[in-house]
């Protein structure tokens, strides 16, 4: 059920310091339009990566919609994150043909090679690891999205390898 | 004439490095200052050759397949330079029998009829392909609105979405429904994980589903238009956008459009949000309103009540990309494609243990073994063809005895499968349909809304059942009690979520109850896919003795010196598999 979603955030474990003033565009751009809190949640989304406590705060104040409203919306829908996220969210497909590919051999080397489970971010905020229902490459089963690059027809070990290169780059 | 190269830029290509192709090509013209027009398409259906490169010359059309970088060069190179077509590369021609000829001469194209011949983003090239020539036609020849709907109804086509309800009734009932507001929205939320024909149609072919809603919106007189597509498409929604922005600029949307007095139409995008049962009608509309996706009792129906309470025609994708053929070949043209009740042609995507993995459109009527070994090719390595999953998580799993049934609304029905959105995965021998049904019924009690306690809480008991089973753990009676749920969440809930959420699970228990009762009475796994119920040890002669499974074994259950084979304690293995994926040398036997 969808609700459980909930179980996963804690709205204040968020810290980051962050520019507000952003938000004003786009809450003068949806402010008194009808149907917009899906746009606002996923404009802020695109601003910061989550949406924070302090970012809910701002636009339900000026836009007039309940927090309760807001809140309800954005964990109904798996798109909307409540916490921050790492520099490179790692997209791992569970669709049906991924998974009969073995999809699940994917994850748990992700899972051994960053030290998270599906879902969390690791310490250094570098990652995000995420199981999504399909990615539509079906064709390519199994594979993980990183940004907006697919890797295709996956090991295990090849994954963590991708992963591996991605920080190495940066670390250079 | 000039030559063409045109370098196929859809979801999986891109995926597969048609952009690295696309580039080295340009690059390559430009240094060398090559006279050949580039040109960028969709896809063309054949994902499993990913990238594809076309090159039309004086002497025919030749596609090439898995064109790299490298490949590309020497493709350039060879046949544009030097004249001299590379036969090897070369998957589909008109000039001679090349391997994917029968891949494309068996299917009938009318949804994908433009879906990698054309430039998506060129509204030029679509209309040079009798693009908005389908709403021309009514406007010149003062076609009424009921008369399109009349047109509709007559062709018999069914909503491509899954549901099957005819098309032109939805129309008119939308039209009776008098309003100074309406509204025509496309469903592009195609949730069904394994089913990609809708994002292929909008990546490759968005002017097809603009005209096919401008045709529904002057057939109901709606004045205003909703495109709800996921946020996973981005390509989609590009292209989308690209498109609208280009029929603003003709005046194909906005106010008085085609000169019809008083025919104002706005089409926007909304982003989808992540939701599965969004794909459900009434859920949709709440989500476009920007409230939880929730569905409601029908009726009222939205062609009654729908967006903001005015009357709504909702219709999916692929749906609207068959009305401007319709109109410009007829109601007969096209119901004489298909069976009796089922007209026309149905898009599917083949996916899984399938060799030509991709999307194929055929007349309906033709048997399921056809499109899966005639058009797929059979079975990936030579395996044994065990099952096809029809319609996701909402359809069911038919298995091989069955794959003479042909694919209509109501032959797949009868299975208890359900044509669905058009996902066909195939699966072969080392597929345990247990893990199949536990795979999607995790999906639905995770997508549940929570509204309808017999969806929110009877798909959470039966997956516990399924772990259960999956682990060694079942019980006596937990075959009849997953049946007996099953029906419950069927009978008991509002939405087509869990009306056929128990389907998968139905029809693997119908047809594969052999394998459930292995798992329950024996504990053992026939595909040799559920862990627990497996037994790993060490093939000896295989073994090099390299100590990797035994540094790797959590529990230490792994003995034996480096260079000497090692072995497994059973008392001690949790079979947790790690030993059999760490492995080098293939040699850890699971049995």
């Amino acid at each position: 059920m969808r609700i459980q979603r909930l179980a996963n955030f804690d709205l204040n474990s968020a810290t980051d310091e962050l520019d507000l003033s952003l938000l004003d565009p786009l809450i003068g751009k949806y402010r008194g339009k009808k149907g917009a809190l899906i746009p606002l949640l996923q404009g802020a989304q695109n601003l910061y990566g989550y949406i924070s406590k302090a970012a809910f705060e701002k636009l339900s104040r000026e836009t007039g919609i309940p927090l309760s409203d807001m809140f309800g919306v954005a964990t109904f829908y798996a798109q909307f994150r409540l916490h921050p996220v790492g520099k490179y969210i790692i997209k791992v497909c569970h669709g049906t043909a991924c998974h009969v590919q073995n999809a699940v051999e994917i994850s748990e080397a992700l899972e051994e090679a960053l030290k998270v489970k599906d879902g969390e971010t690791t310490a250094d905020r570098f990652f995000t690891l995420e199981s999504v229902a399909c990615l539509g490459c079906c064709s390519l089963a199994p594979v993980m999205m990183i940004k907006d690059q697919t890797y295709g027809k996956l090991t295990g070990t090849e994954a963590v390898k991708i992963v591996k290169n991605i920080r190495l780059e940066e670390s250079n | 004439m000039t030559t063409t190269v045109t370098v196929g830029l859809g979801s999986c290509g891109i995926a597969a490095g048609a952009h690295k192709t696309y580039e080295k090509i340009k690059a390559l013209k430009e240094t060398e200052n090559l006279s050949f027009d580039l040109k960028k398409t969709s896809c063309v259906g054949m994902c499993y050759r990913e990238p594809l490169v076309e090159i039309v010359d004086e002497t025919g059309t030749y596609l090439y397949g898995e064109v790299d970088a490298d490949r590309a060069v020497e493709v350039i190179e060879k046949h544009v330079n030097q004249h001299e077509p590379i036969r090897d590369y070369i998957v589909y021609t008109d000039l001679f029998h090349a391997p994917e000829n029968d891949f494309i001469g068996s299917q009938v194209k009318i949804v994908l009829r433009n879906c990698g011949y054309m430039d998506p983003e060129s509204i030029e090239e679509y209309e040079r392909r009798d693009g908005y020539q389908a709403i021309r036609k009514i406007v010149g020849g003062n076609i009424s609105r009921e008369a399109v709907i009349d047109t509709i109804l007559k062709s018999g086509l069914r909503g491509r979405g899954g549901g099957g309800f005819p098309t032109g009734m939805k129309w008119k009932f939308a039209h009776a429904n008098k309003s100074a507001e309406k509204y025509v929205i496309c469903n592009a939320d195609e949730g069904d994980p394994g089913a990609f024909m809708d994002r292929s149609v909008l990546e490759g072919d968005p002017h097809s589903v603009l005209e096919g809603m401008i045709i529904a919106a002057y057939a109901i007189e709606a004045t205003g238009g909703v495109i709800y597509c996921r946020a996973e498409y981005p390509l989609a929604i590009k292209r989308l956008n690209i498109a609208i922005a280009q029929a603003h600029e003709r005046g194909y949307l906005g106010k008085n459009i085609f000169g019809i007095e008083g025919f104002d139409l706005d089409i926007y995008i909304k982003e989808g949000a992540g939701a599965f049962v969004c794909g459900e009608e009434t859920a949709l509309i709440a989500s476009i309103e920007g409230e939880r996706g929730m569905p409601r009792k029908r009726p009222p129906f939205p062609a009654v009540s729908g967006l903001w309470k005015k009357p709504t025609n909702i219709n999916n994708v692929e749906t609207y990309a068959n009305i401007p053929w319709i109109v410009m070949n007829g109601a007969e043209a096209y119901a004489a494609y298909g069976t009796e009740k089922s007209k026309g042609t149905k898009v599917f995507a083949l996916a899984g243990k399938i060799k030509r993995s991709g999307l194929v459109e055929v007349p309906m009527g033709m048997t399921i073994r056809d499109v899966i070994f005639k058009l797929g090719g059979g079975i990936k390595n030579n395996k044994r063809f065990k099952a096809v999953q029809l319609g996701g998580p909402s359809g069911g799993c038919i298995p091989e005895y069955l794959a003479d049934t042909i694919v209509d609304y109501d032959s797949v029905n009868a299975t208890g499968a359900i044509m669905g959105s058009g996902g066909m995965v195939v699966m072969d021998e080392t597929t345990c349909m247990v893990d199949v049904a536990k795979f999607f019924l995790d999906f639905t009690r995770k997508e549940s809304c929570g509204k309808c306690t017999f969806c929110r809480m009877g798909t959470k008991r039966m997956l516990e059942i399924l772990n259960r089973i999956t682990n060694g753990q079942g019980k006596e009676g937990d075959l009849e009690k997953l049946e007996e749920l099953a029906y419950q969440i069927k009978n008991n809930s509002l939405c087509g979520l869990g009306q056929t959420a128990p389907n998968p699970v139905l029809t693997t228990l119908k047809y594969f109850r052999d394998e459930y009762e292995a798992h329950l009475i024996h504990k053992k796994c026939p595909a040799k896919k559920c862990r627990p119920l497996l037994t790993y040890s060490v093939d000896s002669e295989k073994c090099t003795g390299c100590m990797v499974c035994l540094k790797n074994c959590p529990v230490k259950a792994i003995t034996g010196e480096r260079k000497s084979p090692h072995f497994i304690h059973q008392e001690l293995c949790t079979r947790c598999g790690v030993c059999y994926s760490k492995c080098k040398f293939d040699a850890i036997l699971l049995s």
